[in-house]
């Protein structure tokens, strides 16, 4: 296959996958087979495009022209690569995990869910190949339309609400900013294209480029820089696979990865260095990462905390991006890679624990490691990577971002990590001390909670004693995003080598 | 030879086949015709179009009488772009509006006078756009008027008669002032040819007299487009005629008036006079602007989404005005590539509406509740011209502001670019609530009469196929901002 | 002054169109606005015909004898107009008789309170 059909390919075969769900809706089975597949396709689509990006080759696709000059583009680098990688292969892993998760909860329209996150994912993937501005922006918004099926699944009022939220935040600042701020740089500079070393510089003055990056910043409402952040709290009433997949990975990386795109292809990361006019905005995600922790403390139900957990980490490749030092930037880029895992995992465990024991509150989960060994497990080392200890993936990226702020001659910011690390460990360690050392609550007698359970073998009277694990599907997922946290830890340096080209063209 | 006589074709097949239909009578025969005569002068327009763009413009002497004595017909880029979009959507409408105005005109089982008035607004239309003649504008702009007036009043609702009755009038005063503008010009020049009247009105420039007629001549296609706050006629007039009719009309017959403005105004008057001399831009761009934020405000707050939809229209028009103010290059293809795509997506929207008319007898938001299970088909025309309105990437509505975005920042005004992305989001807030609507409550309880079921296909084709045009035209957009490019070009007397 | 006087037509037409205007926008009964618009258009023709005669001249028809002749073209535009204007005022005729039918009234406020009201 030659790379600009592997490119065409992987725009088209989730799209194909949707198509192949609808089709298959009478047949469970089979259409969840189907999405398995056009999963693996896929990751194997991309995957094949990888010997080339690392051999230094950029391959390309013109699709079509849709104004004098402005093309309909995808041009692989390796940063999209690597967004592309994780994206693509995290669905894999997510939609084994949704069979089991849609399945114990006997989630209603399971065709409309998989067809609609396939469809978010072939504009991920559009995002992540992007060659210019105008494409990544196209994409950018269908994927901001085609999640909104999927936050608002179970069509309650509360759903709706959430909704308005998920699409006023993101379709607000992308068209109100982001759109602006795209114009605005097409008039400067002529172009759109992602070029390395940037199109801005001699375009413009420093009050125009300082508003332009604001612009871009604030306008990458998935980024959920402070104060756009509201819509990812509110994405959390979707079922946990979308959170896990769409808001921990794909959506929210397509923001913090524009933004980085941004820094690196438009602006060029010279200009900001040497002008330091992003240095603002590096006190803007350092408020962000502290702010969002401090608020996640405070979240007793655990997909908030995730989420809030979420908003945090994201400002942490924001800061990588704003330093605009070559550390900087790599390990905000890693760090995409990074906590996807980490964060998906912690997601995994959520809903798992969600399915078994309808429990949501951190509170109500005293013990629950004892009857869910291995989730919790899992959820320790994901909750490991988010904090940035060795041996796991996350422990890298912070390293990196560390050696950027050095690098940029602001310790302070070192600073603001280690503080975030320590409130990572106040708001993670606590829900993993409480699962496995505090003894589970008696459940009242005819608490029908354990008797609503779908899933898993039947309690003894105390509780506490067997195990009820989730449902295969779901372990299986959460495993292998377990794993993967730690596999990074040890493959981190294939990940260094392919980024590396970005800031060193 | 018929190739020579293609500009008198696009006027006489409509206008010989409306008596035609008169004569007829017979409903099916007549129904056939309307369409067959729609399709092909549609056929006509596209073939001008062609021969324009290989040939340059196209004069066609009326009678053999060589202007300026005698009426030309002259298409130049810009007439065959908007002769292309009237006879389009003519085209589209007449093939989906069988069904409906069956439903909806249960009074006037004749039809045939339905397709007679329709046929003859479409002429008027078609005229406006293609003549070079001042006082044929006038005669084509009451034609075309006149029978809107009738079309409105077939409506159901009794409403319907009384906004015809208001749109009768303050469309008469506006065709009035246009016929004042138009005599004022031949006292000062003699002549009533666009092109020879544009050579004489260089000398006579600072004149009074001119003046006072550019003021009558702004007033005038002001009414006849609503432009804000001329606009009153139009939301009712909109809401209550059928839908077929509101359809035709919201993508064509304001979008008319639009290109009535540029001729006058680059055309006739030129640039130097319209926007040097007189500062036309301080009396538009406001005015656009103010539309733009009151009439989509105003869009959030109705329960009748037909009405919803023309508040819409009203803002929409505010687009094509502002950028035509900003009299650039790139303000004038945003401005008139707009007029071609917001024909389609307001065409789209309410032909949606009227299938769900032929289906529910209503458009009040309450009926609309979960129409998106009952009509998924329509519902979804629905999202992607709603979509198209709020200017999502890959639609129509997206290419047009673009454009209008880089007219505003190329001439600095920031705050207007602003204010274009701010009114997408109110579009995003009227749009939504009726998603919401349609997708997220339950269907009614139907009383006796089976639950609601998707319109006839013979209403979504025709439907389906101004989607596809949406969305062509917003990934590929040679044929559109390319020849509005072209258009404002020529208009400006620069070169592309 | 004397000029003043001998544009006497011209202020005809300014008085006939600001009467009819007033009708138009002031009146409450729809028959009367559309006297009110039929008078307005009328100004207009005036106007036309008013630019058209020539001091002096006659019909435009060439004979021996005759030097100056008035311009024909807005006498025949406005034969044009006329038409146009009748077939305004019939269809708002018509219009007033169905509303008539179906509100029972020709008074715009009391069409109005009736619309509210439903």
């Amino acid at each position: 296959m030659s790379p600009s059909t592997a490119i065409y390919a992987a725009v088209a075969l989730p799209l194909v996958g949707a198509a192949l769900v609808v089709s298959l809706r009478r047949w469970p089975n089979l259409r969840e087979a189907a999405s398995l597949i056009t999963g693996g396709a896929l990751f194997g689509v991309v995957l094949s495009l990888l010997p080339h990006v690392q051999s230094g080759a950029r391959p390309e696709a013109q699709v079509v022209e849709v104004m004098s000059g402005l093309w309909l583009a995808f041009k692989v680098e390796p940063l999209g690569m690597l967004f592309a990688l994780v994206a693509s292969g995290l669905w894999i892993v997510t939609t084994t995990y949704s069979i089991g998760y849609m399945r114990g909860q006997h989630e209603v329209d399971q065709t409309r869910f998989y067809a609609w996150f396939a469809i978010a994912i072939s504009a991920a993937m559009g995002v992540a190949m992007a060659a210019n501005l105008l494409t990544l922006f196209t994409f950018y918004e269908l994927l901001t339309l085609s999640t909104y099926p999927l936050v608002t699944h179970h069509r309650t009022e509360k759903a709706m609400r959430a909704g308005r939220v998920y699409l006023g935040i993101l379709l607000g600042t992308s068209i109100g900013f982001l759109l602006l701020a795209i114009i605005w740089t097409y008039y400067l500079a002529g172009t759109l294209d992602f070029r390395p070393g940037g199109i801005l510089a001699g375009t413009a003055d420093n009050w125009v480029i300082v508003v332009l990056l604001a612009l871009f910043a604030f306008g990458t409402g998935k980024a959920a820089l402070m104060p756009f952040h509201r819509w990812l709290p509110a994405a959390m009433v979707a079922p946990t696979p979308v959170s896990a997949l769409l808001h921990a990975v794909a959506v929210v990386k397509a923001g913090v990865f524009s933004i980085m795109k941004i820094v690196v292809y438009i602006f060029g990361i010279e200009l900001l260095h040497d002008t330091g006019l992003s240095i603002w905005l590096m006190y803007a995600a350092a408020f962000t990462i502290i702010a969002a922790s401090l608020v996640a403390l405070t979240k007793d139900n655990l997909k908030a905390r995730l989420a809030y957990s979420t908003i945090s980490q994201l400002s942490y490749i924001v800061l990588g991006a704003a330093m605009a030092t070559s550390a900087g930037v790599l390990g905000g880029s890693m760090h995409i890679a990074m906590h996807a895992f980490g964060k998906i995992t912690l997601f995994f465990c959520a809903g798992a624990i969600y399915v078994v024991a309808h429990k949501t509150d951190i509170s109500d989960m005293r013990g629950i490691g004892r009857t869910m060994p291995i989730t919790m497990t899992a959820f320790f080392i994901g909750a490991l990577s988010i904090i940035g200890l060795p041996p796991m993936g996350g422990a890298w990226s912070k390293w990196f971002l560390a050696l950027g702020a050095l690098e940029a001659e602001k310790a302070i910011f070192v600073a603001v990590l280690m503080i975030s690390s320590l409130l990572n460990v106040a708001y993670l360690m606590p829900i993993v001390a409480r699962a496995f050392f505090v003894a589970p609550a008696e459940p009242a007698p005819g608490d029908d909670d354990f008797a609503g359970a779908p899933q898993g073998t039947v309690l003894g009277a105390n509780g506490g004693s067997s195990i009820k694990e989730a449902p295969v599907f779901c372990l299986v997922a959460l495993c292998a995003t377990a794993a993967g946290c730690l596999a990074l830890f040890f493959f981190a340096d294939d990940l260094y080598q392919l980024l590396t080209p970005i800031v060193n063209p | 030879m018929i190739d020579n006589h293609l500009p008198i074709l696009q006027i006489l097949l409509p206008l010989v086949a409306a008596p035609l239909c008169l004569l007829l009578r017979h409903r099916v025969v007549v129904t056939a015709l309307a369409i067959a005569v729609t399709w092909v002068t549609f056929a006509v327009s596209v073939a001008l179009m062609a021969t324009v763009l290989q040939q340059g413009p196209i004069s066609y002497e009326l009678g053999g009488w060589p202007p300026p004595w005698g009426i030309e017909y002259r298409v130049d880029i810009l007439s065959a772009f908007v002769l292309v979009l009237v006879s389009g959507i003519g085209a589209v409408v007449a093939t989906w509006s069988p069904a409906s105005i069956s439903v909806e005109l249960p009074r006037y089982e004749r039809h045939y006078l339905f397709y007679c008035a329709y046929l003859l607004c479409l002429t008027g239309l078609l005229g406006i756009t293609i003549t070079g003649d001042m006082f044929n504008v006038f005669v084509f702009l009451e034609i075309s008027a006149l029978s809107s007036y009738v079309l409105i009043s077939m409506g159901q609702d009794r409403r319907a008669l009384t906004a015809a009755y208001s749109y009768l009038i303050m469309g008469t005063l506006g065709a009035t002032f246009i016929l004042i503008g138009i005599g004022l010009l031949y006292i000062m020049t003699g002549t009533l040819n666009m092109a020879d009247l544009a050579l004489r009105l260089q000398d006579v420039a600072d004149t009074r007299t001119v003046i006072v007629a550019f003021a009558f001549l702004i007033v005038g296609v002001s009414l006849k487009m609503a432009l804000f706050p001329l606009h009153l006629w139009l939301p009712n007039a909109y809401a209550y005629a059928p839908s077929a009719v509101t359809a035709f009309l919201a993508a064509t017959a304001t979008k008319v008036a639009v290109y009535l403005l540029l001729r006058f105004f680059f055309t006739v008057f030129g640039y130097d006079f319209s926007f040097d001399r007189m500062q036309l831009w301080i009396v538009l761009m406001p005015l656009a602007l103010i539309g733009i934020l009151t009439a989509s405000l105003v869009a959030v707050f109705q329960n009748n989404i037909k009405r919803m939809l023309a508040y819409s229209s009203v803002a929409q028009i505010g687009y094509m005005v502002l950028g035509i103010s900003f009299a650039s290059v790139s303000g004038l293809t945003g401005g008139v590539v707009h007029l071609f795509n917001h024909g389609l997506m307001k065409c789209t929207l309410f032909l949606a509406m009227g299938c769900i008319v032929y289906r529910c007898g209503s458009v009040h938001i309450d009926e609309m509740r979960g129409l998106g299970r009952r009509m998924p088909w329509t519902m979804a025309a629905f999202v992607a011209g709603g979509l198209s309105l709020i200017g999502v990437p890959m639609t129509v509505g997206f290419i047009s502001k673009w454009f209008l975005v880089k007219a505003a920042l190329e001439q600095g005004l920031w705050p207007v670019a602003g204010v274009i992305l701010f009114s997408s989001l109110l579009a995003v807030v009227y749009i939504w609530r009726v998603i919401e609507v349609a997708y997220f409550e339950e269907p009614l309880a139907v009383d006796g009469q089976g639950p609601v079921r998707e319109a006839p296909l013979s209403m979504l084709i025709p439907m389906w196929v101004l989607v596809a045009a949406i969305f062509y035209f917003g990934v590929t957009t040679e044929l559109t901002a390319g020849i509005a490019q072209q258009a404002a070009a020529s208009l400006l007397g620069v070169v592309p | 002054m004397m000029e003043t006087i001998g544009l006497y037509n011209y202020w005809v037409v300014i008085v006939l169109m600001m009467t009819g205007f007033y009708i138009v926008v002031a009146r409450d009964n729809l028959i009367k606005k559309v006297i009110g618009l039929s008078i307005f258009q009328t100004s207009v023709f005036l106007l036309f015909i008013s630019v058209g005669k020539v001091e002096g001249g006659t019909a435009p028809i060439i004979a021996d004898g005759f030097e100056v002749y008035s311009n024909p073209l807005p006498g025949v535009l406005i034969l044009t107009a006329i038409v146009v204007g009748v077939a305004t005022t019939a269809v708002a005729l018509g219009l007033v008789v169905r509303i008539n039918e179906e509100y029972g009234t020709i008074e715009e406020t009391e069409i109005h309170r009736q619309d509210v009201e439903a």
